[in-house]
């Protein structure tokens, strides 16, 4: 046929093609998202320092492991508290001359997404120490270690943000880590990445393909935390710095084995501190307020306090969801705004 | 050799990691470490110093036999050793000689060579740095490396020389010899050369008539279809067909298309180098704590230099072979080819040095090049699209092959994609992750498939000898694969923040690729029928075979990754990266091998020794499996650990033994890179072997040549 031994025509057909499916489903798609969306009103900006922070966290290529996307399956639900719309990558425009757009989505999850993590891991103790070498608060993991994003010191000055590192990390150097304008930076960044809230009235996105919740008939203890399971909880929530051994880490993390928080009368400093953090000895690093963070209920509660109290060598007294509701709405009044 | 030493090291020491099921401490800051890359270079040391012990005791030996009196017996061999057409050469010489009654003396010339006399070349490095604890600090281990690394050259370099000059000196020796011979050829008397040679060429020539029962028509292998082993002995590999020689090819275009193969092999074995760190790092995290080394910023050096570098630089000089091949004219400038491969180069080098010094284009995967660099891609694509346009444009033939349907449409949708994808005019918010997934996946299906696509249907019918089963499924392929394709890239971000619809679409597109996948395989499997017994004695259509079959699992996998309910188990996991190593490995790679051994050859008449060639076939065959088969099931438990809403730890725990796998099936692939340029070494470098026949016989044809310049035979 004439058409195909033309090639000004036969190229020519296919680029048209191409081109038209093209403006189809990539170009026009595009500028119809970046028209018409816009930032939900909560929306905040990024500080100067997380701004650079956020320049070390693609220069160093940390969205090959880390997603920063909710989607809105029911799987997604632990990395926040709804899905992630267009509006949250809205305000998120070209970097500078050379770089382009840096939504981070992300498409490899080899470790934890990002999009809350300023709610989650909120701890800037805990993120120094993990950036220096993740090994040290999560034994398993496989991140890099960014330990040049640190020096050491002998003296450090007044001025400088001292890591409590275990001296088996430091390979033998003498002094203390100090975290570099580098490292603060990427820590500014990682704890402004909060989910914004949506306005209120809006309907919130529902997550699909819905989990089916086994009801187990499970007497004793279980069924009175009405199902919540400590452990899990344990591990979600508190293991990263208590480690799973309940020991923590000397030097950055108190541990709850022997505790007497954990151990002692005082129910209601134990609830309190679960709710809205800590920071009252000077050795350990500060705990952010998890409760609130993550909206913990009294069965919720409870059930870590029962597990804390009932785990390595740990022989503390029972308590049930109703002696924790009470301590909970009187504790409430001193939760951080 | 070295590679048989190595893996069953590999083999102990893995395992020892797997059993904590925790990262390995493996450091190379340890001490352990450089007690390994002691041992290493120790090895090669060794295995350097056992190679020229070899040559020099093999030199030595000839040097012997010449000084004895068997030396005139030796000659007397050569003479025997003569094979029809040498003697008959000689025969007519000698006539000539005789006829002119001219008795010259023969002119021979030898060159006066340099030679390296072998001094201490089983030295060891001085090297040893003693164990203390400075070994821990930064900047000794530096200056170790940097004294290391001139000491190693200057080995390897040492050793080449002397490799060099023990070559030149046999050769020498060899000219001499034939010198001698000739001489000796010279002064025989007639009577011997007539009762002799004479007889010995009857007796050379003397073949069966195998007509004894057939008749009288004698049967001679006159299309070249016996293949006869050269070998005495059993065979170690099995013996496959030569390549056919194909003299008319321009040098120029020939040397072009080296040049592209050269730069590819060395991007593959340079970015699966990091590759194979990368995995390493997956069992050892602690390796190395190197900023321009670390993970995130070496994982797009890897990509990226693969892609642009190795499977570009492949595809494109395949291009440059084949487009004046059906075409059937010269290549239009074979000066663009050579500009355009100097963009390529410089954009995967550039990039390169970029990304590890942590700039990027800002994290989309494979576009982590900023636009300069992708520019010089880009312009070395333009200048590849106006060379085969125009070649095209005046083709003696009258239709397009189809190859060229494939390849010149592969270069015009890429620079339409890497325009799509670099325009800052749409990237904002959504937009950009819009037009990620498009470009992700057209860099992907667009590029290297299409125009892998169009190799396959010049070499696969050419390695056959037979046409292409069918030329219209070739084009109901082509214009489906434009269809469908171009809509997948968002499945990319399914159930992401992109519209629902746009997720729908490009699920029904993944769905509808079956029509060209298996329209391809079909074509591919149909040309195959009637001529499987070709695999057995080919080196080049295994890795064909491989490839088609590839070709339609790992493309038709794709498209069952693409549905939701999929995408819920193994988006995020590690299988997507089993299938990208099935898909631009399994296919694209195993594809541009086959071509790759099926034109060089052609190209420099020589070929690679098959055992190497086997061994990098069933490496990276084996080493595929490895790599993709545990982490698709150790991917597919994580996925589906996530669904049960288990700790994320727990799904990092679970995959520890299948990254191990992982690391160690990489490893194999990597060594099979490591075969596969020293097999292009092989068919491409320029041996200066002195054949003492041939060369006996061209001196005395030079000399006949002196004397009777006008006369020609």
């Amino acid at each position: 046929m004439e058409f195909f031994n033309n090639h000004k025509k036969l190229f020519g057909t296919a680029t048209l093609m191409f081109v038209g499916l093209t403006l189809m489903v990539a170009i026009l798609p595009a500028i119809h998202n970046q028209e018409n969306n816009q930032q939900l009103p909560g929306a905040e900006k990024l500080s100067a320092d997380a701004v650079k922070g956020k320049a070390l966290f693609v220069a160093n290529g940390c969205v090959a492991c880390h997603t920063q996307q909710v989607r809105n399956v029911d799987m997604d639900k632990s990395w926040g508290s709804r899905p992630s719309l267009a509006a949250d990558y809205a305000g998120i425009k070209r970097t500078d001359f050379w770089r382009n757009t840096a939504t981070l989505m992300g498409t490899e999850r080899t470790g934890p997404d990002l999009t809350d993590v300023g709610n989650r891991q909120p701890s800037k103790d805990w993120n120094l120490v993990h950036l220096f070498n993740p090994r040290i608060v999560v034994k398993e993991s496989v991140m890099p270690a960014y330990s040049w994003l640190f020096t050491i010191k002998k003296e450090p000055s007044k001025n400088d943000v001292v890591v409590n590192v275990p001296a088996e990390y430091l390979k033998g150097k003498e002094g203390k880590v100090v975290a570099t304008k580098d490292a603060l930076y990427l820590i500014a960044y990682l704890q402004s990445r909060k989910q914004t809230k949506l306005p209120d009235g809006t309907a919130q996105p529902e997550f699909l393909y819905k989990r089916e919740v086994k009801k187990e008939a499970a007497g004793g203890a279980a069924a009175e935390d009405a199902g919540a399971n400590g452990q899990a909880l344990f591990v979600a929530n508190c293991q990263s710095c208590h480690q799973e051994n309940g020991e923590g880490l000397p030097g950055a993390f108190p541990p709850l084995k022997g505790s007497p928080v954990v151990l002692g009368d005082d129910l209601e400093l134990y609830v309190n501190i679960i709710m809205n953090g800590y920071d009252a000895r000077q050795e350990y690093g500060v705990m952010p307020a998890v409760g609130t963070n993550m909206s913990f209920s009294e069965n919720e509660v409870s059930a870590i306090i029962n597990y804390e109290r009932s785990s390595w060598g740990n022989n503390g007294k029972h308590v049930t969801p109703e002696e924790v509701k009470k301590i909970m709405d009187f504790v409430k009044l001193n939760a951080p705004k | 050799m070295k590679c048989l030493v190595i893996i069953p090291l590999l083999f102990t020491a893995f395992p020892l990691w797997a059993q904590g099921m925790k990262p390995s401490a493996f450091s190379f800051e340890s001490k352990e470490a450089w007690l390994w890359l002691m041992l290493i270079i120790a090895l090669m040391l060794l295995i350097a110093a056992v190679m020229l012990k070899e040559k020099v005791s093999a030199l030595t030996s000839n040097y012997k036999k010449h000084k004895t009196e068997a030396y005139k017996e030796k000659l007397k061999e050569y003479t025997q050793q003569l094979n029809s057409k040498q003697i008959e050469q000689l025969l007519q010489h000698r006539n000539k000689k005789s006829f002119r009654n001219a008795g010259n003396i023969l002119l021979i010339f030898f060159a006066s060579l340099f030679i390296f006399l072998p001094g201490s070349l089983i030295a060891q490095t001085p090297e040893k740095p003693d164990a203390s604890s400075l070994l821990g600090e930064g900047g000794i281990i530096i200056t170790i490396i940097l004294i290391l690394i001139p000491i190693l050259a200057g080995l390897i370099l040492l050793t080449i020389k002397i490799s060099n000059a023990i070559n030149r000196q046999r050769n020498k020796m060899r000219l001499e010899e034939a010198a001698k011979l000739a001489e000796y050829l010279e002064t025989l008397p007639d009577e011997e050369i007539n009762d002799v040679l004479k007889k010995r060429k009857e007796a050379l020539d003397y073949s069966l008539t195998h007509n004894e029962l057939s008749g009288s028509e004698p049967a001679e292998d006159s299309r070249g279809l016996l293949n006869i082993s050269q070998e005495p002995g059993m065979p170690i590999v099995a013996i496959k067909k030569k390549a056919l020689p194909r003299p008319n090819i321009d040098p120029a275009l020939s040397r072009l298309v080296l040049w592209y193969l050269g730069c590819a092999a060395f991007w593959l074995l340079f970015g699966t180098t990091i590759g194979e760190y990368l995995g390493i790092k997956f069992v050892a995290p602690d390796a190395d704590h190197v900023s321009w080394l670390s993970f995130g910023r070496l994982r797009p050096v890897h990509t990226n230099s693969v892609f642009w570098g190795w499977a570009s630089l492949g595809m494109l000089g395949l291009g440059n072979y084949i487009v004046p091949r059906v075409s059937n004219v010269k290549m239009y400038s074979i000066k663009l080819g050579w500009y355009a491969l100097f963009f390529i180069n410089a954009a995967v080098i550039i990039g390169s040095v970029c990304l590890m010094a942590g700039i990027n284009n800002g994290g989309g995967e494979y576009r982590e090049y900023i636009w300069p660099v992708m520019l010089l891609f880009g312009i070395g694509l333009a200048l590849s699209l106006i060379n085969y346009i125009k070649t095209i444009a005046v083709r003696t033939t009258k239709e397009i092959y189809i190859s060229n349907w494939y390849m010149v449409s592969a270069i015009i949708f890429t620079i339409v994609i890497s325009l799509t994808a670099y325009i800052p005019s749409w990237q904002n918010g959504l937009g950009e992750t819009i037009v990620q997934g498009y470009y992700m996946h057209q860099g992907v299906g667009m590029w290297f498939m299409l125009f892998t696509l169009g190799i396959v249907y010049y070499f696969l019918p050419q390695q056959l000898n037979k046409p292409i089963y069918s030329y219209s499924l070739g084009i109901l392929a082509f214009w489906t694969q434009i269809l469908f394709y171009t809509l997948i890239g968002t499945h990319h971000f399914v159930f992401s923040a992109i519209p629902w619809w746009l997720q729908t679409v490009a699920i029904v597109g993944s769905g509808g690729m079956a029509i060209p996948v298996i329209a391809g395989t079909t074509n591919f499997l149909m040309t195959f029928k009637g001529a499987w017994y070709k695999i057995k004695d080919s080196y080049t259509l295994p890795f064909f075979l491989v490839g088609i079959i590839f070709y339609f699992t790992g493309s038709m996998q794709g498209t069952a990754e693409a549905f939701r309910s999929t995408n819920l188990i193994w988006h995020f996991t590690d299988f997507t990266v089993a299938h990208s190593h099935l898909t631009m490995y399994g296919i694209i790679s195993f594809f541009l091998w086959a071509c790759i051994y099926a034109v060089v050859p052609r190209l420099t008449g020589k070929e690679a020794p098959q055992i190497t060639v086997g061994a990098h076939f069933w490496m990276a065959l084996i080493g595929l499996l490895f790599y993709t088969v545990p982490l698709m099931y150790g991917s597919t438990l994580k996925g589906l650990l996530w669904l049960n809403g288990k700790p994320f730890m727990d799904g990092v725990k679970l995959m520890e033994p299948y990254w191990l796998w992982r690391a160690i099936g990489g490893t194999l692939m990597w060594l099979s890179h490591v075969f596969f340029a020293y097999n292009m070494y092989k068919m491409i470098k320029r041996t200066n072997e002195v054949d003492v026949k041939s060369s006996a016989i061209q001196q005395l044809e030079k000399d006949s040549s002196f004397i009777s310049p006008a006369k020609s035979y």
